[in-house]
């Protein structure tokens, strides 16, 4: 089948348009597709990562808020202004701040995406001693369970004095 | 008009050297998304403060720490022309986001290109690494590095649960998103690629086409990343990444193994004429020389056309997009002029290949 726009390139792209019952069928090849632009669905770039997200993010206000027709207060950022209204229909944080803002809305949707909500990896060197060391003392404690578990008592005491100094250097930081 | 270097060649200097698997992987990337604490990010920045991100950023650049990895160069986006921008999205140095809707965007080019630090793009930095072959854990630690070296000088939005906070959510987190840009013919050819790669989708990775719109594969080359981003660690994502992309490396081996078996005459028939008709067609759109250009990469991996390296093929790849072959002949065209062009170029291409075989 041929593109009903230029009539020489084989059309690739087919879909279907419904307006008010009306259905309208078009076939038409990529670039003029391009040159057409926005107006049709699955042409290039009119369907973005930030539309598919703030679909979840509807889902999340209709479903997760409970009963239908009570007005929740709107919830905002106080450092750039952005709504969560706002950050629903574009999907996108205003600044590092939104992220304290919207707290309390945040878990199911970052479990949606990552299946996990909180951080577990790279910590910035200069300014993330202390969470480092919190981390290494989480990861310690684990490890000095195991140890008490299997009756390692040696080394299970020296975890224990590791943890310790850790915990010491933290108090000073 | 001065022309960047950039622009004057289609292969960037890392795409010369071949890496490990680079029959199959062409190229391994990691991007880093980071963002200063106290600004707002680039969506709702004034023109001031994205012009103070950039002063900032770039000061960086200028520091002995980021040249003591190599020569870097910073480009202000709007210093440059539309067609430069287009060349740079073509040739994977920044994305069409920074090219065509940032406001006080900037790059930072590594002299080989292997580097290019973006700035004011959806985050105020992103950090790419590109390396030739199968080198993911490579990629990282360079950008691990860079990423760093730019810590040491700029205060990062960190938060202690989210991680790194980024304008996206789908970013959030450890703000990496790794990809390995894989030539699977033989996957295709056999029918199998959409068992494996809906495989893929289902262990938190995607897979997409490159070039191609929407699910389309142009080319046959896939680029395999992660998505998650949030509640696993760098090295956890690397290994997952490396883990499938190993596996679907053995499984394109195997299927072009069964290729040369099962059909052999099939096989070299089809990257023979493919050869043949990009040797002497007068007109090819770009979507036909990807799929030719594929059928004669396989050929050349597969040693049915020992003259033809993949170097070559990489620089098509490249030299047969619009904006680059607009650059390259020095005129705006029409895509029907585009098409004209595009076979001119690669029945040049092919026949100073041939001459240089001693063929």
């Amino acid at each position: 089948m041929f593109c009903q726009e230029c009539g020489q390139k084989p059309a690739t792209l087919h879909f279907t348009k419904i307006v008010n019952g009306e259905k309208t069928e078009f076939h038409i090849c990529e670039s003029c597709a391009r040159e057409k632009g926005e107006g049709i669905p699955g042409a290039p770039n009119s369907f973005s990562i930030h539309s598919l997200l703030s679909g979840l993010l509807d889902f999340e206000q209709l479903g997760g808020s409970g009963i239908v027709g009570i007005k929740q207060p709107t919830l905002q950022c106080a450092e750039c202004g952005l709504t969560y209204t706002q950050f629903s229909k574009i999907g996108r944080f205003g600044c590092s701040s939104c992220y304290q803002a919207f707290e309390s809305k945040l878990d199911p949707l970052l479990k949606r995406v990552h299946s996990s909500t909180v951080h577990s990896g790279k910590i910035p060197k200069r300014s993330g001693g202390q969470i480092q060391c919190k981390r290494e003392i989480e990861q310690l404690r684990r490890d000095l369970q195991d140890k008490i578990d299997q009756e390692e008592f040696e080394s299970a005491a020296q975890l224990r004095d590791r943890i310790r100094e850790l915990e010491r250097k933290i108090s000073d930081m | 008009m001065t022309k960047h270097r950039f622009s004057q060649h289609a292969l960037s200097d890392w795409m010369k050297d071949t890496g490990p698997e680079s029959e199959i992987v062409i190229s391994s990337r990691v991007r880093v998304a980071r963002n200063l604490r106290h600004l707002p990010f680039p969506l709702l920045a004034t023109n001031q403060q994205s012009k103070d991100v950039m002063d900032q950023l770039t000061e960086v650049s200028q520091s002995g720490k980021l040249q003591s990895i190599g020569s870097f160069e910073t480009i202000v986006l709007s210093d440059l022309s539309e067609l430069d921008r287009r060349v740079l999205v073509e040739k994977h140095l920044i994305s069409p986001n920074l090219a065509n809707d940032s406001r006080c965007g900037a790059v930072i080019l590594s002299d080989n290109e292997s580097v290019s630090i973006m700035i004011n793009e959806e985050d105020h930095l992103r950090i790419q690494c590109l390396y030739p072959g199968f080198q993911i854990q490579e990629a990282w630690a360079l950008a691990s590095g860079i990423d760093d070296i730019f810590e040491e000088f700029a205060d990062y939005a960190f938060d202690e649960k989210r991680g790194y906070l980024t304008t996206c959510p789908t970013n959030v987190g450890t703000g990496i998103r790794a990809s390995v840009m894989m030539h699977l013919p033989a996957l295709v050819l056999t029918s199998q690629i959409n068992r494996i790669l809906s495989a893929v989708t289902q262990v938190g990775l995607a897979v997409r086409g490159l070039y191609g719109e929407g699910s389309e594969a142009l080319g046959n080359l896939f680029q395999v990343s992660n998505q998650i981003t949030l509640g696993q660690s760098e090295n956890e994502i690397i290994e997952n990444l490396y883990g499938v992309a190993r596996q679907i490396i053995e499984h394109e081996k195997a299927a072009r193994k069964r290729l040369m078996h099962d059909s052999r005459l099939r096989t070299e028939d089809r990257v023979k004429r493919s050869y043949g008709i990009l040797a002497h067609a007068q007109i090819m759109d770009s979507k036909e020389s990807a799929q030719r250009l594929s059928d004669v990469r396989l050929g050349a991996d597969l040693g049915i056309l020992p003259d033809v390296t993949p170097q070559m093929l990489n620089e098509l790849l490249v030299m047969t997009q619009p904006g680059f072959l607009q650059q390259t002949f020095d005129e705006k065209m029409s895509p029907d002029q585009r098409d004209f062009r595009r076979a001119e170029l690669i029945r040049n291409q092919l026949r100073v290949e041939k001459g240089h075989g001693g063929a």
